[in-house]
């Protein structure tokens, strides 16, 4: 897959970076001083156990989410600055997953189509094709698997070649070989330029895929270095240390 | 742009309440139980006092219409759906002006029933002057539906959502509820009191202009955790 | 706290001191005797009240648009005096109605619309007590509907129902201050407007040292 976005003028960037980010919630503290680089090509690991704050890290990263401190920047510019065009450059894949259950496949996928100016009728079927939905697209999504959903999900988060892909906990409930199809997929994207962002308690599939490991622990980057094997003792010595 | 986004929630609310229904169908049972209900506290010797009609048609338009609010952002709170059109790169007010027309469908349909019913109930002359009742329903439920829309989506993310809603609800949208009772109990009188129905209606559409030009104005700032 | 705050605690104590004198002096009105004296007590307190609505709303807009958490210390605060004044106000009202017009509560426009206004704020605290994390940004925006609507409450609820007696009462006493009236209501005037200024400092001051307490839990845990 390729950048055929970028005739539409939105505003393209091959970085994102946070600088000295925090979110506070009242006294609450979901992310403290975090500074992070990913660039396009990269495939960053976020882990951490749960509630160390990556769901606040990739909402800060989607623009949902505004920083209590500090700054989130695409390319050299602040999100504020770029306004409502920058997301057309983001795709995220949420815990949540972002579908209508009481719409059919088909139809989430052109109503989201459409909301991003897509010509559907020529993304959509070959987006269920890729999910392996061919045969369901036209049944409702509440009848679906979770892993079905999870495809389906992940379908709908990348209809328009987003820039940044943000993917929060993209495993869950996906079989084995729909993990290393998924693999593959982050692969390819990563491949052609996309920068890509994943979220996972699971170290064992984050082993080997991700080039870049990002360790949060209570709202705190205590590691950001290159991935190489062994993330397991290595990732265990980083959260067991502190 | 503005415009089709608004279109597309509109029409994607629309392909998911065609399939079953359901907040349609329990709106209207609940507005019909307020008419019983409040006939029950008026009704006296099968007679209900002159200005009852108008004040049970617009209690059983809000009580319901908060039914129908909480009900269609909890479908996009279930799989964080309204997280998902705030990520779309359109306009985020033309979020807000796409449900808002959805919940302008529903209390439409709402008053459709609504009103014959209560005419037939209480023999009150509610299709006297047809226009300027369906003015007076269209200002007061788009004034009401204006705020009921923006506290609903901001709420979302609040665990107590479902006791603000008409905390919040009730208070502000008063002013709506006077001007749409009065201007229909104007209505209500033999001969009908045209003068002072268009005076409410004034006050009404006045206050529409404000609400929504509100609404439209905090929206992005409300929806940005 | 500010520099200002000692000598205004003190000028607002004197007119505290003087207002009652001043009250106890004026003539007994003709009609409505000793009662006539909750005036002195009652206007200020809705005075106080709508300044009180009108800091609020300026501080929501500019917490909601700007971030700035001193806007929203400002808003809360107010909302709670809104509160406060409200309700000195909605106590004195039927004192005064039950001898006025010998009922505690007759839906009489200025009460009913001061109380409708009294209502849309204690949702305010609600929603920053109960809302839980982010509540200040929807907070923000019912401080914001609740004075946008307040001319409108108070327009539909005067055509609704007017039976006020005294609907001029107040510009009448003070075109004519001849009638001694008018310097006793001005003084209590200004004194609860002071004293609203000072509970706002307060609250404000107090807000503030609450933040600086939630940053000091934070800055521990590093």
């Amino acid at each position: 897959m390729s950048f055929d976005g970028a005739q539409d003028g939105s505003p393209d960037f091959d970085s994102v970076r946070l600088v000295d980010a925090s979110r506070h919630f009242g006294r609450r503290r979901a992310l403290t001083k975090v500074s992070l680089t990913a660039r396009a090509g990269d495939i960053v690991g976020l882990l951490g156990p749960n509630g160390a704050g990556k769901s606040t890290l990739i909402g800060l990263l989607s623009t949902i989410v505004a920083p209590t401190s500090g700054e989130v920047r695409f390319g050299n510019q602040l999100s504020r600055e770029l306004g409502a065009a920058l997301r057309q450059r983001i795709g995220l894949l949420a815990h949540e997953l972002y579908v209508y259950p009481e719409l059919s496949a088909r139809q989430n996928l052109t109503f989201f189509a459409q909301l991003y100016g897509l010509n559907a009728d020529a993304v959509v079927t070959p987006a269920l094709e890729r999910a392996g939905l061919g045969d369901r697209g036209d049944d409702d999504v509440a009848g679906f698997s979770r892993g079905m959903r999870q495809r389906l999900a992940l379908e709908r988060a990348l209809l328009h070649h987003p820039r940044l892909v943000l993917f929060d906990e993209p495993f869950t409930g996906l079989d084995d070989s729909a993990v290393r199809v998924v693999s593959d997929r982050l692969r390819r994207l990563a491949g052609d330029g996309s920068i890509v962002v994943v979220a996972t308690h699971d170290l064992d599939l984050a082993d080997g895929l991700v080039t870049r490991v990002a360790v949060i622990r209570e709202g705190r980057l205590i590691a950001d270095e290159q991935a190489s094997t062994g993330l397991r003792a290595r990732y265990r010595s980083a959260i067991g240390g502190a | 742009m503005f415009l089709r986004t608004a279109l597309l929630v509109l029409k994607k609310d629309f392909a998911i309440e065609v399939k079953t229904l359901e907040i349609l169908v329990t709106t209207l049972f609940f507005a019909v139980s307020c008419v019983l209900v409040f006939s029950f506290a008026f009704v006296k010797e099968g007679q209900a006092p002159p200005d009852a009609a108008a004040g049970i048609l617009w209690i059983a338009i809000a009580f319901s219409g908060t039914l129908a609010l909480g009900r269609t952002f909890e479908r996009e709170r279930y799989a964080e759906t309204l997280r998902a059109l705030l990520l779309a790169p359109a306009p985020r007010p033309a979020l807000y002006v796409g449900k808002l027309l959805g919940i302008l469908v529903l209390l439409a349909l709402d008053a459709l029933i609504l009103v014959p019913l209560i005419a037939l109930l209480f023999t009150a002359p509610l299709f006297a002057r047809p226009l300027l009742l369906l003015l007076l329903l269209a200002g007061g439920t788009v004034g009401f539906a204006a705020v009921g829309t923006l506290f609903a989506a901001m709420l979302i993310r609040s665990r107590t959502r479902d006791v603000l809603l008409p905390i919040l609800l009730y208070p502000i949208t008063v002013p709506v509820i006077i001007c749409g009772v009065r201007g229909t109990a104007a209505l209500l009188e033999s001969p009908p009191d045209e003068t002072t129905a268009v005076m409410w209606l004034g006050i009404l559409f006045a206050l529409d202009v404000v609400f929504l030009t509100l609404a439209l104005w905090t929206f992005e700032p409300l929806m940005t955790e | 706290m500010k520099k200002s705050f000692v000598p205004l605690a003190v000028v607002t104590a004197l007119l505290f001191v003087i207002a009652p004198i001043l009250i106890a002096r004026a003539p007994y009105e003709s009609e409505m005797l000793l009662i006539q004296k909750i005036f002195y007590f009652h206007v200020p307190s809705w005075v106080a009240m709508y300044c009180g609505l009108l800091v609020c709303a300026v501080g929501s807009i500019w917490y909601l648009f700007k971030g700035n958490r001193v806007a929203d210390r400002y808003a809360e605060s107010a909302a709670e005096l809104v509160l406060l004044f409200g309700l000195n106000g909605l106590v004195s009202g039927p004192l005064w109605a039950r001898k006025a017009w010998g009922v505690w509560w007759q839906w009489d426009a200025k009460l009913t619309s001061a109380l409708l206004l009294w209502l849309i704020f204690v949702a305010y605290l609600l929603v920053r007590k109960y809302g839980g994390p982010g509540s200040e940004k929807l907070a923000a925006a019912v401080g914001i509907f609740g004075a946008a609507v307040s001319p409108f409450v108070y327009v539909s609820v005067n055509i609704w129902r007017t039976i006020h007696p005294k609907t001029s009462v107040v510009p009448d006493i003070v075109k004519n201050p001849a009638k001694g009236f008018a310097a006793p209501l001005l003084v209590s005037m200004l004194a609860f407007v002071l004293l609203f200024v000072l509970l706002l400092m307060v609250r404000v001051y107090l807000a503030a040292h609450q933040d600086a307490l939630d940053e000091l839990y934070l800055a521990h845990e590093d």
